[in-house]
């Protein structure tokens, strides 16, 4: 396989996109990509995309190949990929090993969303469909209803308090909103900066014990990347950042699953991406995660090995995972403090990661030193698509 | 002329799920847990796939579960998905035979606390759920109550 590089981001603000249809919102991203990486847009010779809902939003589906003709990107293909709120990640793994296996040497892999259009109740439908209809349907279980039994579940596994449990789960959302407060692409820019544990857990309940400071927003936006063969990379940037490692792992009904506080489809696919990199967490400076809801940045943050079973509530009260701590974890925002444009969340946080290991972070939020490995984690449905990406500023040891 | 004459085609067809979804909504429906029993590892599958939740094994035979177990989480839905009327209490259960199944709680939801987690359950029978334009038809799922 070759090496492959990123040369290009692109990432429009997320909140509510009031006149842009997903088409619009992925010319934008995707525009700024192409402009990033100072290529000829002649050169993109395969588009690959995320867009979980556009049927359900606008009655549009392959919205990538329409964005594809309005880019003059025609007759080029564009794939649409499947997975989720990890659709855009499937796809940036995808576009990488079309570049590693040398069938194409530039790329770009892109995602678009706009939730907000569908309303709560519809919205909270359509992204039920991603677990299992047929058994959790019927139960009327949603997301936030999934991740409010794991921090349940994960009380009561290590026996932390309950009452302790959610504190630490509030310290997740502290965090995420005080770095989506500094962050001017995301929905809550200057905004929930300074929360407290008090305004998280008083917050309106939305699934016992989650409210609604422990849940992401649904939101509007996109994000795209330009992906290129490693050595003609330094043609175009004088940053490339290299993709390590990846790896990806699919879950099963919920009640399959069993302990739903580790997921296997996330372990296998963490120590798959680990793997390939040739890299451990002790080596991860910056991590992107998939903070849905507050417990799932706890789960998340222990499947890939991060912190031991049981430890990361304790650890992110603490800041473990703040600038300074041992792993600095969303500084972003997250989808808590950013958005979650579901379509596009997995490749906007990989644009996050390149612009911190260009030092292009916003104040507040860059990591400093600029960090060397970085490390990108999405989720799609309850746990039935989990994607890792591993980043990093110099190219694979060999 | 190549090719296979129909008839042998037609008999070299055969298809493999032993319990199907419309058999186990159906079995709900009548208040029975039904699921799978392994003739490899003796454990059992529940709801039915097309292999043994543990061992992978293709020798099943349909089988009914107590409906008993123990309730290891909860939560209640405050905001609904379209469709669905707040609040309620879907429930993952451990059953006495092993797979955990997903179902909802007979409980008042504003009593509904922590130290629900760990009690003992037992079927009391279906919930079922109308449905929706998405979902092809009605679907059911266990109903559980307190045992103890
Ligand atoms: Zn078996």
């Amino acid at each position: 396989m070759r090496d492959v590089a990123i040369i290009g981001i692109g990432h429009t603000k997320f909140g509510r996109s009031e006149k842009k249809t997903n088409i619009e919102l992925q010319n934008e991203a995707a525009m700024m990509a192409i402009l990033d990486a100072g290529i000829d847009k002649k050169d993109i010779e395969a588009v690959f995309q995320g867009a979980v809902f556009p049927g359900f939003e606008e009655g549009q589906v392959m919205p990538g190949i329409f964005s594809n003709s309005d880019l003059g990107l025609s007759p080029v293909p564009c794939t649409r990929f499947e997975g989720a709120c990890a659709s855009a990640t499937v796809a940036a793994r995808d576009a990488f090993m079309y570049v590693a296996s040398g069938r194409y040497d530039i790329v770009m892999a892109c995602g678009t969303e706009r939730a907000l259009i569908m309303g709560t109740p519809y919205a909270t439908r359509t992204f039920a469909m991603g677990g299992h209809s047929t058994t959790e349907g019927p139960a009327g279980l949603t997301f936030p209803g999934v991740f409010a039994m794991a921090a349940r579940l994960y009380s009561r596994n290590y026996d932390i308090p309950f009452d302790r449990t959610l504190e630490c789960m509030a310290h997740v959302s502290i965090k995420n909103h005080k770095h989506g407060a500094l962050n001017p692409k995301s929905q809550f820019y200057k905004k929930l900066g300074n929360l407290t544990v008090d305004d998280v857990r008083n917050s309106r309940m939305i699934c016992d014990p989650l409210t609604l400071l422990d849940c992401c927003p649904f939101s509007d936006g996109a994000a795209a990347i330009i992906i290129c063969a490693a050595d003609i990379a330094r043609k175009y940037t004088d940053t490339p950042v290299y993709m390590l490692g990846n790896g990806q792992g699919a879950g099963g009904p919920l009640a399959r699953i069993e302990d739903i506080t580790k997921p296997p489809s996330r372990i296998y696919s963490a120590r798959e991406a680990f793997k390939m990199a040739g890299l451990s967490p002790d080596d991860i400076e910056i991590l992107e995660l998939h903070d849905c809801f507050t417990s799932a940045e706890l789960i998340a943050l222990e499947c890939m090995g991060f912190f031991d079973w049981g430890e990361a509530a304790e650890a992110t009260a603490e800041g473990q995972t703040e600038i300074g701590g041992k792993i600095p974890t969303n500084m972003d925002g997250g989808l808590i403090g950013k958005g979650h444009p579901v379509g596009a969340t997995g490749v906007a946080q990989i644009v996050s990661v390149v612009e911190q290991m260009r030092g292009d972070a916003p104040k507040g939020n860059q990591v400093d030193p600029v960090p060397e490995y970085g490390m990108t984690d999405t989720l799609g449905g309850d746990f039935g698509t989990l994607v890792h990406h591993i980043l990093g500023r110099s190219k694979r040891r060999k | 002329m190549v090719g296979i004459e129909q008839e042998v085609y037609e008999k070299k067809y055969k298809e493999y799920l032993v319990l199907t979804l419309a058999d186990y909504q159906e079995g709900l429906k009548e208040g029975k847990l039904l699921g799978l029993k392994c003739n490899d590892c003796k454990q059992y599958t529940c709801p039915p796939m097309m292999v043994c939740q543990r061992c992978g094994g293709m020798d099943l035979e349909k089988t009914e579960l107590k409906g008993e177990g123990e309730l290891m989480t909860f939560t209640v839905i405050r905001v609904p998905p379209e469709g669905h009327e707040a609040p309620y209490i879907p429930c993952m259960v451990r059953t006495v035979e092993g797979p955990w199944v997903i179902g909802r709680l007979d409980y008042d939801p504003d009593k509904a606390t922590q130290d629900l987690c760990g009690k003992k359950v037992r079927m009391k029978g279906a919930y079922e759920w109308p449905g929706d334009k998405f979902s092809g038809g009605p679907l059911l799922c266990p109903l559980f109550e307190l045992a103890e």
